[in-house]
Parts: C-alpha cells; sequence; structure tokens
C-alpha cells in the first residue's frame, strides 16, 4: 500500500511538469498582453512597451519559462503581475471560501442524495422513484443562476431570511458563515443532488438484482441492513467515483454561484486572472487545480480498497 | 458524557448567540459599502490609466489644486503660490500640518518627486515637463517650478482629476520607476487604504484618516474642504449587476457607482433608493480609425465615417433612456466652457449613407474588409461596434467584425500592419467628458503621428492650434482656437464621437446624504452615514 502511494505522488511530478510547460506556453500564444491591461485603455504604445519591460515580458520566453521554474522550485508561485501581490496570498484569501462553499455543497449533495438514490432504487417504479427521477432531470435542466436567482428572490428579497450576496467567514462566527454559504450551497447542490442520487439508484439497482440480496432477503435480513450494510457498500464505489470528481470540479470551477452570490473563491480569481492575462495566477492555479486532482483521485483509488477488499493495486 | 454534552450545547449555543447578536450602535463604525464599477487591482493612478485607480488615488491622496464646481483650480494641498510677472516662475507653499498617512509631514522634497513621476506619464504632465528649465525645493514647505515659456493651463494640470492625475506621495514611494507599481498606497488624502483587508478582484478597504487637514472652504467640485463623514468605506467587486441591484434594494449595500440602465426604474421604484447623476460632464464615445491603413489613412473614407455616425442611433442602442444621453457634435462635449459646433449635418439617414458612399468612393474604396475590433465583454463597446458594423453594410462597405474579449483588444491595438497581418481598421472606446473637454487632454484629438494614440492620426494642423491652446492666455482665445480645432477636425477626423452621456449612481438615501456632483468622478469626502 505504501509503496502504492509513494509511487502515484511520484507519478504526479511529470504530470506536473507537463501541465506547467504546456501552460506557460499556451498562455504565451494566448493574444492579450498584460502591459497593455495595466497601461489601461488611456496609455500610450510608448508607456505600454516601458511597462512590458519592466515585467520582463520582453524577454525571450525561454528566458521567462526558466525564470518562473526557477522561483516554483523555490516554493515561490511568484507575484501577480497585475496587483503585484504574491500569488499565495491571494490563493490564501480565496481559498476558504471556496472550500467552504465546496464542503457544504458535498456534505448537502451526499445528506440528500444518497437516501433518496437508495430510496428510488428499492422503491422501483414507484412513487418515490418516479420523484427522484423528476428531481434530478429538473437538477440537470435548471441552469444554476436561475436556482440561485429564484433563491435569493424567495428567501432573500420576499422573506428576509438570508443575505442576497457575500460571504462570512467563518471566524467572525458559525451563525453568519452558514447564513452566507446557504443559498449558495441549496443551489449548486440542486445539480450534483441530481447527479449523485440517479448514479446511485443506478449503481444500486444492479447490485439488488444480484443473488447474493435475494438471498439475505430469504434469510430474513432487516430491509436497513440489507441496504446499507450489504448493498450500498458494494453500489458505492462508482458514487464516490463521481463524488470525487464533483469535489475536484467544485474547488477548480464554480464561478457562476461564484459570481450571482459574490463569493470571492477560486473560481472568480481564475477568471478574472484570464480576462487580465495575469500570467503567474493563472499558472499557478492551474498547477494547484492539477495537483488537487492527482491528490483527490488517490484518495478516490485508496478508498476503493477500504470499499471492495477486493481490489489490489 | 451527558453533562459533557449539555456543557458543548450550551457552549455552541451562546458562540452562535454572540456571533448573532449585533454590536451597539455606538460601537459600530460608519461604513459605507459601495459596489464600483471596477475591481482595484492596480494601487499606482501614475502606472495606469484606469478609471478605478483613479477613484482610488482620489481616496488616499491629495493634489496640490483642485478644481471647483465652475472648473477653476483652486489651492488644495497649497496655501499659496506666487507668478512671477514674465509668468515663468511658479512658487507653491505647501499647508501646515499636512501628513502622510504614515504619520511623517509633507514636505516640498515629496511634492517635487511627486510631480516628476507624474509627469513622465501624463500627456499634460509632458507638457509641463518638456517646458520645465527647474523644478526645485526652497524650504521644507516650498518648492519652485521655472518654465522656459508660459504655459497657460499649468494650474488646471496640478488639478487635473482625469487620468493619470498628479498624485502627492512620499518621496521614497514617488521616486518608483513611473512603468513600476507602487509598493504601498501611501497618501495625505481624507482616506486611508487598508492594505490587510485588500482582496484585489473582491474588496477593498479605506478608513477614515484622522490626520487630514480639510480646507476650510466648502466643497466645490474636487475643491475646497474635503471631510471624510464616514468612518470607513468599503468598495465591493460584483460582478453580476443583477446581484448588486438585489443587494442595494435588500439594503446590503450602500451605493452602486455604474447600475446598469435596465435596473433602474426598478431601483427608482424602491423606497429608501435614490438614482442620481453626480458626474455632471459624462462620458464620450469614441470611434476610433487607423489612419495607417487604407480606407482610413484617406480623409475622405474618414468623412464617410463621420457622416455615417448617427449619435442617436448609437446612444438608443447603447444607453436607452434619453434622459441619460445627448446628441452632441462638439469634439469638446456639450455642456463645457468649451463647447463648439461641428459644421457637419445632414437631414436624415438617407441623406447620411448617399453621402458616405459618396465619400468611400472618392477615397477610392474597392471594396476590401474593414476589420472592426468587437470586445465582447464590454457591453457598452460591444452594442457600438455593432451598431457600426451594421451603418458600414448599409453603406456597402465589407465589413469584418472580430470579436474578442477586451484584452485582446488593447494587445492587438499597437499593431499598426495591415488588417489581413493582425492589425485593424475601427476599435471602440470612450473618454471622460472632463478629458474631452480640452484639446490638452482630449484622448482622440492629439495628431501627433506615430506617438498619438493607437490609430496615430497624423496633422499638423491639429498640433499647432493644440500649441496656440496651451499658451492662450484668456477663456476667450480658448474657445476661438477649440473652434478652429473642431472645424479642422470635421475635415480631418481624428476620432468620431457617437454621443456623450451620463452614468448615474443608485445609493440608499435612506442611509447616505450628502453626495457631492463632480465634473467627471465620484467622491465618498462629504458622504454621511445614518
Amino acid at each position: 500500500m505504501a509503496s502504492h502511494i509513494l509511487r502515484r505522488l511520484l507519478a504526479t511530478v511529470p504530470v506536473v511538469v507537463i501541465v506547467a510547460v504546456l501552460v506557460f506556453l499556451l498562455l504565451r500564444l494566448t493574444p492579450g498582453d498584460p502591459a497593455a491591461v495595466i497601461a489601461g485603455d488611456h496609455a500610450s504604445a510608448a508607456d505600454i512597451e516601458r511597462i512590458r519591460a519592466s515585467l520582463g515580458l520582453d524577454r525571450p520566453l525561454l528566458e521567462q519559462f526558466f525564470i518562473w521554474a526557477g522561483t516554483l522550485l523555490q516554493g515561490d508561485l511568484g507575484r501577480s503581475i497585475i496587483s503585484n501581490m504574491p500569488i499565495s496570498s491571494l490563493i490564501a484569501q480565496r481559498i476558504e471560501p471556496t472550500l467552504s462553499l465546496a464542503a457544504s455543497t458535498m456534505l448537502v449533495s451526499l445528506l440528500v442524495s444518497l437516501p433518496l438514490g437508495i430510496a428510488a432504487a428499492w422503491g422501483s417504479r414507484t412513487w418515490v422513484d418516479r420523484f427522484t427521477m423528476v428531481l434530478a432531470i429538473l437538477g440537470f435542466s435548471l441552469p444554476v443562476f436561475l436556482v440561485a436567482y429564484t433563491l435569493i428572490y424567495f428567501f432573500s428579497m420576499k422573506l428576509g431570511w438570508f443575505p442576497v450576496q457575500g460571504y462570512r467567514p467563518l471566524a467572525q462566527g458559525v451563525l453568519p458563515w452558514l447564513q452566507g454559504l446557504a443559498l449558495p450551497t441549496l443551489s449548486l447542490s440542486f445539480t450534483y443532488i441530481a447527479l449523485l442520487a440517479r448514479t446511485t439508484r443506478a449503481s444500486m439497482l444492479d447490485v439488488l438484482s444480484e443473488d447474493y440480496i435475494r438471498t439475505a432477503q430469504a434469510k430474513g435480513v432487516r430491509t436497513r441492513a440489507l441496504l446499507i450494510r450489504h448493498a450500498f457498500s458494494n453500489a458505492a464505489v462508482p458514487v464516490v467515483t463521481i463524488a470525487g470528481i464533483g469535489i475536484t470540479l467544485l474547488i477548480s470551477g464554480v464561478v457562476i454561484t461564484e459570481t450571482v452570490f459574490n463569493i470571492p473563491g477560486l473560481g472568480r480569481l481564475t477568471v478574472d486572472a484570464i480576462l487580465s492575462r495575469d500570467y503567474p495566477i493563472i499558472q499557478a492555479l492551474i498547477l494547484l487545480f492539477s495537483g488537487v486532482y492527482v491528490v483527490i483521485n488517490l484518495l478516490i483509488d485508496l478508498l476503493y480498497l477500504v470499499l471492495d477488499p477486493r481490489i489490489e493495486y | 458524557m451527558k453533562p459533557l454534552i449539555r456543557t458543548l450545547s450550551l457552549a455552541l449555543a451562546a458562540s452562535l448567540a454572540l456571533a448573532a447578536a449585533p454590536a451597539s450602535a455606538a460601537e459600530q463604525p460608519k461604513t459605507i459599502k459601495a459596489v464600483m464599477h471596477a475591481a482595484l487591482t492596480n494601487l499606482d493612478p501614475i502606472q495606469t490609466t484606469a478609471d478605478i485607480a483613479l477613484l482610488h488615488g482620489m481616496m488616499v491622496y491629495d493634489t496640490l489644486f483642485s478644481w471647483d464646481e465652475n472648473l477653476v483650480a483652486q489651492p488644495q494641498m497649497v496655501e499659496s503660490y506666487t507668478l512671477s510677472d514674465d509668468k515663468l516662475t511658479y512658487t507653491f507653499t505647501l499647508r501646515e500640518g499636512l501628513k502622510w498617512h504614515d504619520g511623517q509631514p509633507v514636505k516640498a522634497e515629496d511634492c517635487v518627486a511627486s510631480i516628476q513621476r507624474w509627469w513622465v506619464r501624463d500627456t499634460l504632465g509632458q507638457r509641463i515637463a518638456a517646458l520645465a528649465t527647474d523644478i526645485s525645493v526652497v524650504d521644507d514647505r516650498s518648492f519652485r517650478l521655472v518654465l522656459k515659456a508660459p504655459f497657460g493651463y499649468l494650474l488646471d494640470a496640478l488639478a487635473k482629476t482625469g487620468s493619470n492625475f498628479p498624485a502627492m506621495m512620499p518621496k521614497r514611494l514617488a521616486q518608483t520607476n513611473p512603468s513600476e507599481q507602487i509598493r504601498e498606497a501611501v497618501g495625505s488624502g481624507p482616506f486611508k487604504f487598508v492594505r490587510e483587508e485588500w482582496v484585489p478582484g473582491s474588496k477593498t478597504v479605506y478608513v477614515k484618516n484622522k490626520d487630514y487637514v480639510p480646507r476650510n472652504e466648502p466643497p466645490s467640485g474636487t475643491a475646497g474642504g474635503k471631510i471624510a463623514k464616514a468612518d470607513r468605506v468599503e468598495w465591493i467587486v460584483m460582478p453580476d449587476q443583477q446581484t448588486a441591484q438585489a443587494a442595494l434594494m435588500n439594503g446590503e449595500i450602500d451605493f452602486i457607482e455604474t447600475p446598469q440602465a435596465d435596473f433602474i426604474p426598478m431601483l427608482r421604484d424602491t423606497q429608501g433608493v435614490k438614482v442620481e447623476t453626480t458626474a455632471t460632464f459624462g462620458i464620450q464615445g469614441i470611434l476610433r480609425m487607423n489612419h495607417l491603413q487604407p480606407p482610413f489613412d484617406n480623409a475622405k473614407a474618414r468623412q464617410g465615417m463621420l457622416a455615417l455616425v448617427n449619435q442617436e442611433t448609437y446612444l438608443r442602442s447603447i444607453i436607452g433612456n434619453p434622459e441619460f444621453y445627448q446628441v452632441c457634435d462638439s469634439i469638446f462635449v456639450c455642456g463645457s466652457p468649451l463647447q463648439t459646433r461641428s459644421k457637419v449635418s445632414y437631414p436624415d439617414d438617407k441623406a447620411r449613407v448617399e453621402a458616405a458612399k459618396r465619400l468611400f468612393k472618392e477615397a477610392g474604396y474597392q471594396g476590401e474588409p474593414i476589420v472592426i475590433l468587437n470586445p465582447t465583454d464590454s457591453a457598452l463597446s460591444n452594442a457600438a461596434a455593432l451598431v457600426t458594423a451594421q451603418l458600414m453594410r448599409e453603406a456597402g462597405l465589407n465589413v469584418d467584425v472580430q470579436s474578442m474579449d477586451w484584452a485582446s483588444v488593447v494587445a492587438r491595438r499597437p499593431n499598426k500592419g495591415k488588417p489581413s497581418e493582425g492589425g485593424w481598421n475601427i476599435f471602440i472606446s470612450n473618454q471622460s467628458g472632463m478629458t474631452a473637454s480640452n484639446p490638452l487632454t482630449n484622448l482622440g484629438l492629439a495628431a501627433t503621428c506615430e506617438k498619438a494614440w493607437f490609430g496615430w492620426p497624423c496633422d499638423e494642423k491639429i498640433e499647432a492650434l493644440r500649441n496656440d491652446f496651451a499658451t492662450a492666455a484668456t477663456l476667450e482665445e480658448r474657445r476661438k482656437i477649440a473652434q478652429a480645432l473642431q472645424d479642422r477636425a470635421d475635415e480631418s477626423v481624428p476620432y468620431i464621437s457617437f454621443g456623450q452621456w451620463v452614468q448615474p449612481v443608485a445609493y440608499r438615501s435612506d442611509r447616505l446624504s450628502g453626495i457631492l456632483k463632480l465634473p467627471n468622478s465620484f467622491a465618498f469626502w462629504n458622504i454621511a452615514v445614518k
């Protein structure tokens, strides 16, 4: 097991190197010039040139790459071209809202979707199943922003239960933190509930048709134990896979939710950096996200071992 | 076990109650929560010309002079000044008791260094730098500026509130290369920047500068006493206008600098919310052609475009509500002291199209594609680019609208090459009415060939008139020159204005009072918070 983990971690090194080189080159080939963005609309070409030189963007591409790679190897993500802030600080400012939103969304999604999916599979072709399917179709069909605006209209504007926007750090108190997270979590969870409930239902239907389930039923195993201990533990592998992918997506790309609810997370940092061609931030974030993907995939693989002891690496 | 659970439950309940309990009114700082038009990502109003950096600059920095509501430069940091009889030597004396936000006293050497940094970047500053033979410290509170020729616009230049504005900063910061961003935002203005709370792209926080010594005069324009009545100002970035509008209606924020036109009727109907125009000069739309490449290297083709541009069509499409726009044929904007009249006019759109067809034919236009750069992430420029394309198609022109984001437009427009090789023919921009109102600052008017703003118009007559303007002593003289410039611009067409509009602000009138009307920007001083 330990050697497997080590091998997997070592395998991330070439992945990260390839990602780093590709991202660096692709960004430089994309139209756009951070010096022009900094200088502003009214600056002259000469002003832009001077700023480009002061940022070192007029140097050969290879030289720029080695400067960046050198600082990266020293553990320094560099500074934002636009704000001149250390990128590590910018990420630190944004990581709490993103992690909070990702965690709350996953928690709500799992708490709702797993019982729903299991119940739908157990009561296949009954009203529970149909209700779950309708909910799943709605979850897939309704755009997140529509759900978000609807929730804002009812729960913020009409009832005044939750704020329209903004993130309150946990340090300001648990209640404000939960209040700020409630609506974004609900609107984002809708899609994940749909996805996970459908996956759980499909996976459970497969397992419930197995002979050993029938045998367990014949032996008088109680329904709850049958569903949870005997069926779900075997149906959980695909659910864990989908949940893992969901977590990585939540960390790297919930831009619409962050925008509608004005949550200063990593998604918005990424989009802002792309729009202003802030190369060092984009490079650092993509490296971070690729690292998150690798780690979460590794954790999922390890979880498979717990869920299904027959799996070997 | 049970007592432990009970204790933990009580502790949790107590902490939740504590978190939810509002602090008493006396403890809470009077805070203005404002949604601005853009995120502050650059702290240096000298390095960048971005409007948001200018507004940040007005919070943190002070200027030697300021414009009053009649656009007359009034002393601000300066207590008094003298001008020699030959109008070449200015001696400025600073007010007593001025302090930087780091507690150090403001000295003449700081102001000298600040001016020297500013005049590298700014168009007006560059004119002063070219005329200056000496700028030196007399004593801690006084410095001298010696020119080789009179420059009637010097005080106005030092009072400028458009980008780049002459922000005064400590010498140690002012010595930063003007092309590099300063590392700290330390000024002597009415608000202090709180670096620890700055989240670029999300939030910027200012607190009242308790050491600020305001002038005794009442506020007028950006001149007079700048009294910070709010303890704290938070600029919150909200990329989604719908959210910002809902937050204002819900009372979560106090102010939106640029509410979207569609939401204005709803905001007006909300109790406790007021929509008001504060920047009186507004904004002028710019249609810029590339003077180096055909067909716009020929003045006839540029005149053809001028004929096509019906401002009403643009403004109806971009702004919508006639309350906020006006058709204005003056390149120095309507309502300014230098407002001019254009001699170019057409009875209707049919006449415009006929004139454009004739003029393009005279220019030798052969149907080659005309490339319009269209920044789709800027609602205003996108709409203007699409209107332009449609008007040109109606005149039988071959239009190639190339859609991209704004960052790609600003990267592409320095390209002087052919449109087929990465160059361009037309792009859309805008400038504040204040910037447009003066021939020396009007962005599109400068016709200094390769040194001019992108599009590179080259016109000796325009430049001669602008130089005359710089030395004109009276308003009457300036007006005459401005009209001559308008007449010349009608022939040479360095750029085309597609209209003038104002941007109203929306705010909680049940919370805020005392919002000032300024020519081209917005100020947070003088605003009282209930």
